[in-house]
């Protein structure tokens, strides 16, 4: 308990909670780490700006400098030159202890310490920094809420009595325990099955938007890039910077060949990964309340026209998705929300896919933040969308046809392009 | 026999707390010095050969020799006793104690590491309790192999069951050699196990449930 603390002069810094964003700014200035006896550098002159507020996602193949990138920006790796600043603060100006206790930092498989409860993993931070234990006993209950995990049922577990999507959930508590403006992610997800993971992204993406912080996630599926980053940089050898853009501009207009080979643009099915669920229909369906008294909710449902009803518990997250005939008993009871799969209004349509094929209902119940209830989607509406995409992609290929036929017309159309392709070389 | 013991009770009772005394705090300051130096060898892995050939060698030091070495030094008595003792307690607790601690995941230091610990605070917060289980069989090796050797100590007039052993021996052909011999070696068969007991329970208790096989 008594860790000594040297000086808490930067914790200021933290004090940005609730605001629309309370994250900081990340500026790298031609940051290098050349290892000894190596011939190349690790990473070489990288120089980005990371904006406040945002998901930056680190794609590339292993071994080109995307977590030694990530790692120099909260000093477990020291870069050998450049500079690196926090909300104008040089991370170097500071302890390295100090500036990781204001840092968020989550690992695969969340990396939890085997010996310490859920509560006590969590608490580490807030410990180091000296919060009485009401205040910490509070934060856990906060956070442990904020990750979906019920406090009175997980917070004296220990994490080998965890699945690894809770201990994936309890990682993310601990890195925002001391509610740090940047948080930096290394591979949080790898190491779960995909549906968790689609949910685990799900509920980040809902945790962000409610707080704005700084995030900066290596990952090696673009996917997930694609998903979840405001952001995307994709690294070549030697952390070159092949191409640093928001995702559409990634998919629509590569840089290169590698960046167009990485994310494997112009597969029109990636466009799903592209159009969030929030951008297509999504309908109302009949919603009861637990402890409502069940003969009222399904004439609710029955004079919509619904067979089934999604029950919400008293802060409108759904619990359960039931048939009106598997209704039972006097009251709505509640479902457990743990094998309920949901979908994230930011999610993505492929995601919606996927958990309409796990789903009885061939539709997915949609959440907004802290899991409220939106609405569902149903199989239909994707479809729809992906064929208005589709159409709007034949009809461009079909005006470049017509195009083609008047040579003319044709040289003007395609210049812009045959200009983009040689300025590489 | 049965009567050998009766009339010779308190004295036996006496001899076999003694022997269980200087067995427990031999233990306890071993286990003090070997963990201090494993945490220092872990800081510095070029030490870790070094340690590994002292607790080889250390070991086949025959602890009559040790003894006599001893002897010019601190003299006759418990002193000369507990240092013997001691040394060689700390030996397999040492070994057992630099795996252990070497022996945590990286991933999980780095992690320490990422959310601000100093080496010290992720020394004793997260090395030493994932190590516990592992330096606690050290010390559990250690205890049996004190028995012995505390035992032995009582040439040097070291307390502790080791004295009947040595009468015994002194008096080989009298009539009550046998039986001094045989309450030695069994009173302190019967000490080892007890210790053994009980120091399982202090494992139980000192381990954390998250960690526990």
């Amino acid at each position: 308990m008594t860790t000594t603390e040297s000086t808490d002069s930067s914790s200021s810094r933290t004090s940005g909670s609730g605001g629309e964003i309370s994250g900081a700014e990340i500026r790298l200035e031609g940051v290098t780490k050349r290892y000894p006896g190596q011939k190349t550098a690790a990473v070489d002159g990288l120089s980005l700006t990371i904006p406040a507020g945002e998901i930056v996602m680190f794609v590339g193949p292993s071994g080109f400098g995307k977590t030694t990138s990530l790692k120099m920006i909260n000093r477990l790796i020291e870069p050998s030159s450049g500079k690196i600043t926090i909300g104008d603060q040089d991370v170097r100006k500071q302890s390295a202890d100090e500036l990781r206790r204001h840092v968020g930092y989550v690992i695969q498989g969340g990396s939890l310490f085997p010996h310490m409860t859920v509560a006590k993993n969590i608490a580490i931070v807030p410990k180091l920094l000296g919060w009485d234990a009401k205040r910490i006993d509070k934060r856990v209950e906060e956070l442990l809420d904020l990750v979906n995990l019920d406090p009175g049922k997980y917070r004296d577990r220990y994490p080998r009595e965890l699945s690894g999507g809770q201990q994936q959930r309890v990682g993310v508590a601990r890195g925002l325990a001391a509610d740090p403006p940047v948080i930096l992610m290394d591979e949080p997800f790898g190491a779960v099955d995909p549906i968790t993971r689609q949910r685990l992204q799900d509920e980040l993406l809902s945790i962000q938007r409610s707080l704005g912080k700084t995030i900066v996630c290596v990952t090696h599926d673009i996917d997930e890039a694609i998903k979840l980053g405001d952001r995307i940089l994709i690294l070549q050898e030697g952390a070159q910077v092949a191409q640093y853009d928001a995702p559409a501009t990634l998919l629509a207009d590569p840089a290169n060949d590698f960046v167009s080979d990485f994310v494997g643009s112009g597969s029109s099915l990636k466009q799903l990964t592209l159009s969030r669920v929030s951008e297509i229909d999504i309908h109302p369906a009949t919603t009861g309340r637990v402890g409502e008294p069940a003969r009222e909710a399904i004439e609710r449902a029955r004079s919509a026209g619904d067979d089934s009803l999604v029950i919400l518990d008293s802060r409108d997250r759904p619990t359960a998705w039931v048939w009106l005939r598997q209704v039972q008993g006097e009251t709505l009871h509640e479902g457990d929300r743990e094998t309920l799969t949901t979908l994230d209004e930011r999610a993505t349509l492929n995601d919606a896919l996927d958990t309409m094929l796990t789903s009885s209902h061939s539709a997915a119940i949609v959440t907004g933040d802290n899991d409220r209830y939106v609405g569902i989607v149903d199989f239909g509406a994707v479809v729809d969308h992906m064929r208005a995409i589709q159409n709007e992609a034949q009809d461009r290929e079909s005006s470049k046809v017509t195009a083609e036929s008047d040579p003319e017309d044709h040289h003007d159309e395609n210049a812009p392009m045959d200009d983009s392709g040689s300025a590489d070389e | 026999m049965w009567q050998f013991i009766e009339d010779r009770r308190a004295q036996i009772l006496i001899n076999a707390f003694n022997h269980a005394y200087l067995v427990v705090l031999a233990i306890v300051i071993a286990t003090v010095i070997a963990v201090l130096l494993a945490m220092v060898i872990t800081r510095m892995p070029r030490l870790e050969p070094v340690a590994n050939a002292i607790s080889a060698v250390g070991l086949t030091i025959p602890s009559f020799a040790l003894i006599g070495l001893l002897l010019p030094v601190t003299g006759l008595g418990a002193t000369t006793a507990l240092i013997a003792v001691t040394f060689y307690a700390a030996l397999p607790i040492l070994r057992n104690a630099v795996v252990g601690l070497a022996g945590v995941d990286a991933n999980l230091l780095e992690s320490a590491r990422g959310l601000g610990m100093s080496e010290l605070s992720s020394m004793f917060r997260i090395r030493l309790p994932l190590a516990w289980p592992v330096i606690l069989a050290g010390i559990r090796v250690s205890m049996q192999m004190s028995m012995g050797i505390a035992a032995i100590a009582a040439y040097v007039l070291g307390p502790g069951l080791g004295v009947s052993i040595f009468v015994g021996l002194a008096q080989i052909g009298g009539k009550n050699a046998v039986n001094y011999a045989l309450v030695g070696t069994l009173g302190i068969v019967i000490i080892a196990l007890l210790l053994d007991l009980l120091l399982l329970a202090l494992g139980r208790l000192t381990t954390s449930k998250g960690i526990r096989v």
